[in-house]
């Protein structure tokens, strides 16, 4: 397999993460959805670390999956003080900044 | 610096001075009566020194540059003595001083904070028409023109807590202002034309015919306008009965040596230049003689005794007009300077009788002449001179005028002046008449004044006696057909024949005699003042109205509708983008997702 097609496996794992981001009512799936974006862009760099012998990509794979597993976790722990002040995690509903 | 040239500065800064010491020093100004003892010291010493240049004959001319210019100063200040200056500068003094003396005494119940007022208006009046008669130039002579105005609207507005004063002082400055308006065109024009404000210069060009400007009866027209303003002459001599709101002894002032004479000196002193345009003099004569006798009748129905005298000073300016008009300046300037000594003469007469009597209304006061014979012996002498009986002053000067007005060929205003001549011995003789030997109870206790007051009369009169006799020897001024001195006797005999016949014999009701048919036309319209007052009033307060109508119109409409326009956009528009913001994290997240996407378009396919 060439490199193509792991960039176009990459492309289609951001897309499908970029549309639950956009699509998805509850705030825990938009978190899914970020984490499908961030690991598309793992399988980039992996896939370039690869095929242009450079294990640099590596090694920043491993930060990236370091960092989101903190990303997440901040993420979910506001999922849920957001859930206990307002008991819900409907993304539609959480609208404080409109103007 | 020579004697001949440093005397006259003295005359004009002596004014300046005792003005600047009572404006800067108010200890001083608020004693009241120091600073009425400061203001006459200066001007006595002034008249002293006009009287020693009037003697000695001086005639100089010193400028100094003032406002710098390309190839020469543009303007410059300084003196132009001669026989004409002279003249006028004894004069202007001499009244000064007599007026300030005598407001001693009218004035004597004033709070001294305000006396003390009254005397820094009075040297600064001093000073600019002292500054007004000794200008070499259109320049200087404008900046002493405005400064009279200003002085006398501080002066007739003095009693400013007065609305009536007031608005007195208001309308003689605007007034006066409509006529300067026209006066400073004209200088600027004449200017712009020859480059110099130099009044030697103008006549040396006149004199060599090198004036042949296409514009210059329009100059001119314009340059007399300004006489009209000052000078009072119809259609703008409305300001001068309201100025009797001031003081009698400022009304004095403003009708003998200042203020009304400005027109007449300027006119006397371009001569040569309006001896160019002679379409301009023939309508300077004729105004002047219409002015004469509208005045004239309006003094006729008139019961205030200070108007009577306003509207007379109106129609002798006209006579002074008139001959300036004729080319015979020189008669209306010895016409000036006889009139402002028994003018002055009879307002400060009228001051004592109104003093006195506490009311203006003649028919009101009565028998005045048992009560104060001094002031109704030295009012009958000023009545005389300005009836024009020989042998006083106002006789010769007056013949002077007719005398020169009919060799110039001005058949017109000569009847006309003939016969303001007769209506002027009536209206005068009127008020003597029925103010001092009316049967009618005087109000109040009548009593003669002070010394300060009575000083000043009693030495107007001498003078007017004794230059009239000194024109009756010496044989002065015009001289005229054979015919015309005895036609001027017969006209003021008839005049107070007719006031005696009316007022004190009763063979004629006054009354009856208005009510006969072209009579009564007259008297009506003249009570009216023939409508002239009511129509500036109307014309001021229409366009005064209109004016601010648009004003605001413009303000409501199109300054505050801008405003609103924009600041009803700003809100719509910031409503309308208000929605834009969802708050909603998704919404945003589709922003920015498909920014990149055109972005990313835009970058492969479209650059």
């Amino acid at each position: 397999m060439g490199l193509q097609a792991w960039l176009t496996l990459a492309a289609l794992v951001f897309a499908i993460g970029l549309f639950g981001v956009l699509t998805r009512r509850n705030a825990v799936g938009i978190l899914l959805g970020i984490e499908l974006m961030l690991n598309a862009v793992n399988i980039n760099l992996v896939a370039f670390a690869r095929f242009n012998g450079d294990l640099a990509g590596m090694v920043f794979t491993l930060f990236t999956i370091a960092i989101t597993v903190a990303e997440v976790a901040v993420g979910l722990a506001i999922v849920i003080v957001i859930f206990r002040v307002r008991r819900t995690v409907e993304a539609d509903r959480l609208d404080l900044l409109r103007g | 610096m020579r004697l001949i040239v440093w005397l006259p500065l003295l005359v004009l800064a002596l004014p300046f001075a005792s003005f600047l010491l009572l404006a800067v020093v108010a200890p001083l100004r608020r004693r009241g009566r120091g600073a009425a003892a400061a203001s006459i010291a200066a001007i006595a010493v002034a008249f002293a020194a006009a009287l020693v240049i009037w003697r000695e004959g001086f005639r100089v001319t010193a400028t100094w540059a003032w406002l710098p210019g390309d190839g020469g100063p543009m303007g410059t200040v300084g003196l132009l003595v001669d026989p004409l200056a002279n003249a006028m500068l004894v004069l202007v003094t001499l009244v000064s001083l007599l007026v300030q003396v005598y407001s001693l005494g009218y004035l004597r119940d004033e709070p001294a904070p305000a006396l003390g007022r009254y005397y820094v208006y009075q040297s600064l009046f001093a000073f600019s028409m002292l500054g007004l008669v000794l200008a070499p130039s259109f320049l200087q002579m404008f900046v002493f023109w405005e400064l009279v105005g200003l002085c006398s609207y501080l002066l007739i507005g003095y009693w400013y807590d007065r609305p009536s004063a007031a608005r007195a002082a208001v309308k003689a400055f605007w007034i006066t202002k409509l006529g300067d308006l026209g006066f400073v065109i004209g200088i600027v024009m004449l200017w712009a034309a020859t480059g110099t404000f130099e009044f030697e210069a103008l006549f040396a060009k006149a004199q060599e015919h090198a004036l042949a400007i296409p514009a210059l009866g329009t100059i001119m027209v314009l340059i007399y306008l300004g006489a009209v303003g000052k000078s009072a002459q119809f259609p703008l001599h409305v300001w001068l009965p309201d100025a009797m709101e001031g003081p009698t002894p400022v009304s004095a002032l403003i009708h003998a040596a200042t203020m009304v004479t400005a027109g007449v000196y300027l006119m006397a002193r371009v001569e040569p230049l309006f001896a160019l345009v002679p379409d301009v003099l023939v309508l300077v004569g004729w105004v002047g003689a219409f002015t004469a006798l509208l005045a004239a009748t309006m003094a006729c129905v008139e019961d205030d005794i200070k108007r009577v005298l306003a509207y007379s000073t109106v129609s002798q300016l006209g006579y002074m007009m008139t001959a300036a008009g004729a080319g015979a300046a020189d008669a209306g300037v010895f016409h000036l300077l006889t009139h402002g000594v028994f003018k002055a003469l009879l307002f400060l007469g009228a001051g004592a009788v109104i003093h006195a009597a506490g009311t203006n209304d003649v028919f009101r006061m009565g028998g005045l002449f048992r009560a104060m014979p001094q002031t109704g012996v030295v009012f009958l002498v000023g009545t005389l001179a300005l009836a024009g009986v020989p042998p006083l002053a106002g006789f010769y000067s007056k013949e002077a005028v007719l005398a020169g007005v009919w060799e110039a060929g001005m058949r017109g205003p000569f009847l006309m002046l003939a016969l303001t001549a007769l209506l002027t011995a009536f209206y005068m003789f009127r008020v003597v008449i029925v103010a001092f030997f009316g049967r009618a109870p005087a109000a109040g206790h009548p009593h003669e004044p002070g010394w300060a007051m009575r000083g000043p009369l009693w030495l107007l009169a001498a003078l007017t006696v004794l230059l009239g006799l000194r024109f009756a020897t010496g044989g002065g001024g015009h001289h005229g057909p054979g015919w015309l001195a005895p036609l001027s006797v017969s006209l003021a005999g008839a005049g107070v024949a007719l006031a005696w016949a009316m007022y004190q014999r009763g063979a004629l009701d006054p009354a009856r005699v208005a009510a006969t048919f072209p009579l009564s036309v007259l008297d009506a319209m003249a009570r009216r003042r023939y409508g002239l007052d009511a129509l500036y009033a109307g014309l001021y307060r229409g366009f005064i109205l209109a004016f601010s109508r648009l004003i605001g119109w413009i303000d409501r409409y199109l300054v505050d509708g801008v405003l609103n326009v924009l600041s009803a956009g700003t809100l719509r528009g910031g409503d309308a983008l208000r929605r834009m913001q969802s708050g909603r994290a998704q919404d945003y997240v589709y922003g920015v997702a498909f920014g990149v996407l055109f972005v990313m378009i835009w970058a492969q396919w479209w650059r």
